[in-house]
């Protein structure tokens, strides 16, 4: 019995790959001749291709990004003809979200997305499509293996950190005794280490300037509140705030109107709507955010329906699209808000 | 029950112990002046918890915590906790308890801050918050009190459904207040002789509670069903009535913290009032109010809210790191219940 399904899984997998190897050549054909000049896909992309049924496991939207992903899953899959999405509703309950993964694999669907609750959790049932010979599009919160899934997609939490922190550090660079306040967002989460580690390291780079103090909230507007009432009245005076999160954001930055305080910037993060408007606006302390763009589910669409269809991605020499996809966290100021303002979510 | 008469409702609380001794359980026994004694013992040796705490915020970081500003601060934060841990007292008094105040809070400010909501302005923010926490709390109670649900049971339900609905209704999204008038009530251009007006309103549902629990029949009865339900039915008290009544406070309690909630935080979100439900049940507790009910004071829960905010200011004065915070709060929590404990041997509890 498992030598047969074995037997079978390869030859499956040898056909899959054959197949993508042919589409692949014929398909790469046009796109040399219709590259945009500025380096754009072709596209011929954006043309219906073989019908592909994408089933699409998304979080339990209870926080401003989560529900900007599940959007963002919805509205590129209706832009393509030939794909059919089939949504599971969303969880953050690890047991049910498995039972909905294991749903879309026995309704044999084409590919699957999952933005898992739990990465590691979810690795199990990622493996179980995998072998059924469902590809998995891994999005954002990874699985703890990579045999689980044939593409990840996510964003960049170190560089959030990162780009917070150089774009501080120019903004406060000449500044002698610089300091610094950071409010994180959710502490027991990796995704919170990561962002603090990337802005320290980048702050390291800067040497008149002190990250003076630092606190946790919990990615509400209420615990953003809080938190910064609590940072404020703790720190009298300082040059730069970097706050993770814009949904918390939306409480610090009322704590800062209560305490009636501006005499430091402020740098977000994620890019919330009202974030990108206040940065427009520029009458706040905030001046910029930095990315986790929740465009990601549309690319994690594209990706599904370019493995459904057997397909590379244009604009790269490869035939065969990426197993990882790290997305860059842009830094949105009053200068090109106009570009990121309709990524913006509310 | 060998004793005949239970207390008649319309007593003093000095009567209480008509009850004696023996009928009625070593919680609602006693002399009525020990039990007012034990009361101000335990509420002094709470203020001596938090007379330790100021020494060591005013020790610890001497500029920022000893400043009219971070008062107004540690008042301001406990005020929203403060006025829902005022409803959780006179559940957990009656031998009750609440699980849902959190998703209450929830659910009354993401209904104030909807965008239909907004344009009535000031009053329709503040009046859907309170008819929404009543509403919710009439849930309860009626299930409760005539579906003899166990208040456990019920509350989880209305928690687990109330952060439901919030969630439906703001589609996950914060839903940001533009009204003036109430976003202008959080600011220090309102604060009415340096108090802020949300500590006004805090300060003014901690004294109704009070009179309420201590000077009015409906408190006497509380206690009363908390201390022996059977007994209070046989005193001719209308027990289901009464619970009902109780859910209702608490509802009541929290579609004013949600509008207070509202006030401060500028916004409605469905996260909003997140584990509500364990601080006002653990201030409550350290307050002296027993869990198994019957006896409690408001003074007490509104002493132990007090506690734990400056708790958290001081720690968030001192830049602890959340790891650490969260453990000395359980370890002050131990703590303060031992103290307590210490300063009532002969309590027999």
């Amino acid at each position: 019995m498992p030598e047969t399904s074995r037997r079978g899984l390869l030859f499956g997998t040898a056909a899959v790959s054959a197949g993508a190897f042919l589409t692949a050549c014929t398909s790469n054909e046009p796109k040399d001749e219709a590259s945009a000049p500025d380096g754009r896909p072709a596209a011929a992309d954006d043309k219906p291709g073989t019908p592909v049924t994408i089933g699409f496991a998304g979080p339990q939207a209870d926080h401003g990004w989560l529900n900007a992903i599940n959007v963002q899953a919805r509205t590129r899959a209706e832009k393509y003809s030939e794909v059919t999405l089939e949504t599971t509703e969303g969880s953050n309950d690890t047991a049910a979200q498995i039972g909905q993964v294991k749903t879309l694999i026995n309704k044999k669907v084409d590919v699957l997305v999952v933005l898992p609750a739990d990465g590691k959790a979810l690795t199990q049932v990622g493996l179980e499509a995998m072998k059924a010979g469902i590809p998995v599009v891994n999005l954002d919160r990874i699985f703890a293996s990579p045999q689980a899934y044939r593409c990840w997609v996510g964003g960049d939490n170190y560089g959030m950190g990162l780009n917070a922190g150089h774009y501080i550090g120019e903004q406060l660079k000449g500044k002698a005794g610089a300091k610094v306040v950071e409010l994180a967002g959710i502490d027991n989460l990796e995704l919170t280490k990561q962002r603090s580690q990337g802005f320290a390291d980048a702050l390291k780079n800067y040497s008149n300037i002190e990250l003076v103090a630092r606190q946790a909230a919990d990615f509400t507007v209420e615990s953003g509140q809080a938190k910064m009432a609590q940072l404020l009245q703790a720190q009298k005076q300082f040059d730069a705030l970097w706050n993770h999160d814009d949904d918390q954001g939306v409480g610090a930055l009322r704590a800062i109107e209560q305490a009636g305080r501006d005499e430091f910037i402020m740098v977000g993060g994620a890019g919330a709507k009202s974030a990108m408007d206040a940065i427009k606006a520029g009458n706040s302390v905030l001046k910029a955010t930095v990315l986790y763009p929740p465009t990601m589910a549309a690319s994690a669409i594209d990706l599904a329906r370019a493995l459904g269809q057997s397909k590379g991605v244009a604009g790269l020499a490869e035939l065969e699209i990426p197993t990882s996809l790290t997305l860059y966290s842009a830094v949105v100021t009053q200068d090109n808000i106009d570009q990121y303002l309709p990524t913006g979510f509310s | 029950m060998t004793q005949p008469a239970p207390p008649a409702p319309h007593h003093g609380p000095g009567k209480q112990d008509t009850t004696g001794p023996a009928a009625a359980p070593a919680k609602t026994a006693g002399p009525a002046r020990a039990f007012g004694l034990r009361a101000d013992v335990r509420n002094l040796s709470l203020l001596g918890v938090l007379a330790v705490l100021v020494a060591v915020g005013g020790i610890t970081e001497p500029e920022a915590f000893l400043d009219t500003g971070n008062l107004q601060l540690i008042l301001t934060q406990a005020s929203v906790i403060g006025v829902v841990t005022v409803g959780m007292t006179f559940v957990i008094i009656s031998g009750g308890i609440d699980l849902s105040v959190g998703a209450m809070v929830a659910l009354a400010s993401v209904w104030a801050t909807t965008l239909a909501t907004q344009e009535y302005g000031f009053a329709g923010i503040a009046f859907t918050a309170v008819v929404v926490g009543l509403a919710a709390g009439l849930v309860n109670g009626v299930l409760i009190a005539y579906g003899r649900l166990v208040p456990f049971i019920a509350t989880l339900a209305m928690l687990a459904s109330a952060r439901g609905l919030a969630l439906q209704i703001t589609d996950g999204k914060t839903q940001i207040v533009t009204v003036r008038p109430v976003l202008d009530l959080g600011l220090p251009g309102s604060y009415v002789l340096g108090i802020p007006p949300l500590v006004l309103i805090f300060a003014a549902v901690t004294a109704a509670g009070w009179l309420l629990l201590n000077r009015t029949t409906f408190g006497r009865r509380t206690v009363a069903v908390g201390g022996n339900a059977e007994a209070a039915r046989l005193a001719g008290i209308d027990v289901r009535r009464q619970r009902l009544y109780l859910y209702l406070l608490s509802g009541l309690c929290c579609g004013i913290a949600a509008f207070m909630l509202v006030v401060l935080s500028g916004s409605g979100q469905n996260t909003n009032g997140n584990l509500y439900e364990l601080d006002a049940i653990a201030a409550a507790i350290i307050g002296g109010t027993l869990l198994s009910g019957g006896r409690g004071t408001i003074v007490g829960s509104v002493l132990g809210v007090l506690v734990f905010t400056t708790i958290t200011n001081i720690f968030a004065l001192n830049n602890l790191q959340s790891d650490v915070q969260q453990i000395a709060k359980g370890a002050i929590i131990v703590a303060a219940v031992l103290v307590q404990r210490r300063s009532l041997r002969d309590d027999g509890t």
